[in-house]
């Protein structure tokens, strides 16, 4: 591929990074051409820069981000050294950009059309009417559903691909030559997803535009992809066709990258039938009730209705399902953070949603819980020691064997003894995410819930934290309810899978029954909306 | 901790602030041993001005008293029924907040009506009606503007411990099994404590004022000198002896201005997310 052909050239960017920070340059020396017709993925972890490579295209990077080298040639000139006027008239005309989080994204006291239309506005382009009427235009091309009514919507009425629907149409707005779409499906659902990268790829050939996908997920790389660079530490590890790179990586990282993607073949799972129930769930309801009072009508909303599973001693039970499922709820209804309206939670020989005050603190020892963000579920202001010691106190453990039984349980889950004395801060989010488990091991549990436990983590932590719960889950006989949006993981961890939807579950059934045979209609949508399962076959 | 220093150091303001406090807190300390006698006590001829005779750099009042001796005695006054007042508001509005906070429904409603009802009455009334029913004195004045300005507290905190109480680490410790006091003193106020301070470095200047308005309307303690009723006493006399109220009025306004410099620094040391460099 030559420069000649390529709309936007990054030459040798170098971005520097504040003092203090973890390591001197967000970007080192990375070169990168966009080509029209072309899609190109940045592939990369968290922290990798690929978000920063985005920025420095659109003229939004920070204030202290220092621009030590390079440039970014468009149309031969050079963006680095553009001021704000410029970059005002070249933002959203010949660069635009489509951002992660669609609800932040959009401004939640505009209409849809008027946010269209105002990109007509800033750039002093057609009269009033025509800009509406583009804007229909563009919200029919994105395919929203009724365009006439979306144009009138403000952002929290339409759903988030909806929404992301409608980011997209404003960034196509004034036909750009380029599109940057940071992580854009990656606050999606999946079936969600698939429509969404499906519609930019279509918009794209149509369109003849140059697109920069920045992504962390190889499913949607197999995807989508034309071309593909994989960024580590800010640096440039291996770049080259889809395919090239894919199937045949040459660099020791890329492989590693790729090998940590759970397949969507599930392994042979040793049966577990004749043993005795650890969890028995009867009829658990919840309905979250909104709204009401004299001049609107109360929103019902079931979270739970009539859920009925079981976890044997020692198996794992997924429970997959898109956002808005109830499978959270589910969770917390187990472990008795919410009350249900109806039904019983039995953990053995106890009913667990029946017994209260000292009794409840008592039996919670029994079934702990992993969440899922490991930033949010770790107090800042507790030492790691304490954080984890806390547990085993309340329920009458001396401090001194509690602070000795952390440290043991610190190496049970591959970290070291040190980190007692430190505050969470001090630790990366696959760190953090290893004492959460080992604060949930800490009162000797029978039942594990972990909620999305691996789905903040990069993918090669991810697949450590993974096998860090295979292996505990063996040595100690756990039983695990474990709740995902992601049936690659599922594949991996579960013995049987229940699926969710609209708070009911719609098929239960042992892992690989379900994935060679889902008898279900949503079952099936949902697996056949998992991404990249041609390329992995391939790989595989 | 380190941190907090460095960024409350970088903010000028904030340090002119906290020295011209210590200042005002050595003052009140190791000042009446440099003024023995009582303040009360008269000293020379009624309205002599600043700088005349020497020994009373500000003069004196309308019954011959000494006008720098009155502001040395009057910081003590001050300091102390402002950060006296502070802590028995914060006392009273924190575990107020927090159970509304915690427990929610009807207990928080009720603790939050109960919060209301202070709030509704114009406080500086509520405060002139209490010390008149408990009769002027150095307690009643404490009281008072403890009653009138813990609400303000309680609704911050309540605020805080809302958005606090459904943190995952708040979660994990309800399924580890702790008791709900527990949960509150050591998961959720620790972490909801950062804006109360900075309010409660602005609570002492808003009570030094209160105390200052009250004794210039003669509801001060009539033992103690203080700021306020040195201005109050000296009002009258305002166009011949301007030095009267104005030393004391400056003393006021320095400590009040002083204390909201503080604020301003805790709020950007405590708040990492404004004190960030760049956008």
């Amino acid at each position: 591929m030559s420069a000649a052909t390529a709309v936007v050239s990054i030459k040798n960017l170098k971005l520097a990074l504040p003092p203090g920070a973890d390591r001197r340059y967000a970007v080192d020396d990375v070169s990168l051409d966009l080509t029209p017709g072309k899609i190109l993925c940045v592939v990369g972890e968290s922290g990798s820069g690929k978000s920063m490579c985005a920025h420095a295209l659109m003229g939004l990077l920070p204030d202290t981000i220092g621009r030590e080298a390079g440039e970014i040639v468009y149309d031969g000139h050079n963006l680095l050294a553009l001021d704000e006027t410029g970059w005002l008239a070249l933002r959203g005309r010949h660069i635009a950009m489509v951002f992660q989080e669609p609800m932040t994204a959009l401004n939640p006291l505009m209409r849809i059309g008027e946010q269209i239309a105002e990109m007509f506005e800033a750039h002093n382009l057609l009269t009033p009417k025509e800009r509406t009427q583009k804007a229909l235009q563009l919200l029919r091309e994105v395919g929203l559903p009724d365009p006439e009514r979306s144009m009138r919507a403000y952002p929290h009425q339409l759903s988030g691909g909806q929404r992301q629907r409608a980011m997209i149409a404003m960034a196509l707005a004034l036909e750009p030559a380029v599109l940057v779409a940071d992580e854009p499906t990656t606050a999606l659902d999946v079936t969600t997803q698939a429509q969404i990268l499906k519609l930019i790829r279509d918009l794209q050939r149509s369109r003849n535009m140059a697109v920069m996908f920045i992504t962390h997920d190889f499913g949607v790389v197999a995807d989508i992809a034309d071309r593909v660079i994989v960024l580590q530490h800010g640096k440039v590890v291996e770049q080259g066709a889809a395919d090239d790179v894919l199937l045949r990586p040459q660099h020791s990282y890329t492989r590693a990258l790729l090998a940590a993607v759970p397949s969507m073949q599930p392994p042979q799972r040793a049966p577990l039938a004749g043993r005795a129930k650890a969890v028995e769930v009867v009829g658990l309801d919840k309905s979250y009730v909104s709204g009401g009072g004299w001049f609107q009508p109360e929103r019902r909303v079931r979270a739970a209705n009539e859920v009925n599973f079981d976890i044997l001693k020692g198996e794992t039970l997924g429970l997959v399902g898109e956002s808005g499922s109830g499978k959270s709820s589910v969770a917390r209804l187990v472990m008795r953070l919410i009350e249900p309206d109806q039904g019983t939670v039995r953990l053995g020989d106890i009913d667990f949603t029946r017994i209260g005050g000292k009794e409840l603190r008592k039996a919670r020892s029994r079934i702990q819980m992993i969440f899922q963000d490991p930033f949010a579920s770790l107090n800042p202001r507790r030492k790691v020691g304490n954080i984890i010691a806390d547990g085993p106190i309340a329920h009458g453990t001396d401090a001194a064997t509690a602070h000795k039984r952390a440290g043991e349980l610190l190496g049970l889950v591959g970290l070291n003894a040190s980190a007692l004395e430190r505050y969470p801060h001090e630790f990366s989010g696959g760190q953090r995410q290893r004492i959460g488990i080992a604060r949930a091991l800490a009162l000797e549990p029978e039942i594990i819930v972990a909620d999305e436990a691996v789905s903040a983590l990069d993918v090669s932590v991810q697949a450590q934290v993974l096998n860090l719960l295979e292996d505990l889950k063996k040595r100690l006989g756990l039983s695990m309810l474990f709740i995902t949006h992601d049936l690659r993981v599922a594949a991996q961890i579960c013995d049987r899978i229940a699926v969710m939807q609209r708070g009911a579950i719609v098929e239960l059934k042992p892992t690989a029954a379900l994935f060679s045979a889902p008898e279900h209609a949503y079952t099936r949508e949902l697996l056949a909306a998992v991404p990249g399962q041609t390329s992995s076959s391939r790989a595989a | 901790m380190m941190n907090f220093w460095r960024t409350m150091l970088r903010n000028p303001g904030g340090v002119i602030g906290l020295m011209i406090l210590i200042l005002a807190v050595a003052v009140a300390v190791f000042g009446p041993l440099l003024f023995p006698t009582s303040p009360w006590r008269m000293v020379q001829r009624p309205f002599l001005p600043p700088f005349t005779a020497p020994g009373l750099p500000l003069g004196t009042d309308a019954l011959g008293r000494d006008v720098l001796a009155g502001i040395v005695h009057g910081a003590r006054v001050s300091l102390l029924v402002g950060l006296v007042s502070t802590m028995a508001a914060l006392a009273v509005g924190i575990p107020v907040g927090a159970m509304a906070g915690y427990f929610g429904g009807r207990i928080g409603d009720a603790l939050m009506r109960f919060t209301e009802f202070f709030q509704t009455v114009p406080s500086f009334a509520l405060a002139i009606v209490l010390v008149a029913i408990l009769q002027p004195s150095i307690v009643s004045i404490v009281l008072a503007i403890a009653i009138v300005s813990w609400p303000p507290v309680a609704r911050l905190v309540r605020g805080e411990v809302l958005s606090l109480r459904t943190r995952e680490y708040v979660q994990a410790a309800v399924v580890t099994g702790q008791s709900h006091s527990w949960i509150i003193w050591r998961e959720i106020l620790p972490n909801a404590l950062s804006p109360v301070i900075v309010l409660a470095s602005l609570m002492v200047a808003t009570a030094i004022l209160l105390e200052s308005s009250l004794s210039f309307l003669g509801l001060g303690d009539p033992n103690l000198m203080s700021w306020g009723y040195m201005v109050g006493a000296g009002r009258t006399v305002i166009r011949q002896a301007w030095w009267i109220t104005v030393f004391p009025g400056i003393a006021i306004l320095i400590s009040v201005l002083a204390l909201n410099l503080i604020g301003e620094g805790l709020n950007d040391a405590l708040n990492p997310r404004l004190n960030k460099e760049g956008r």
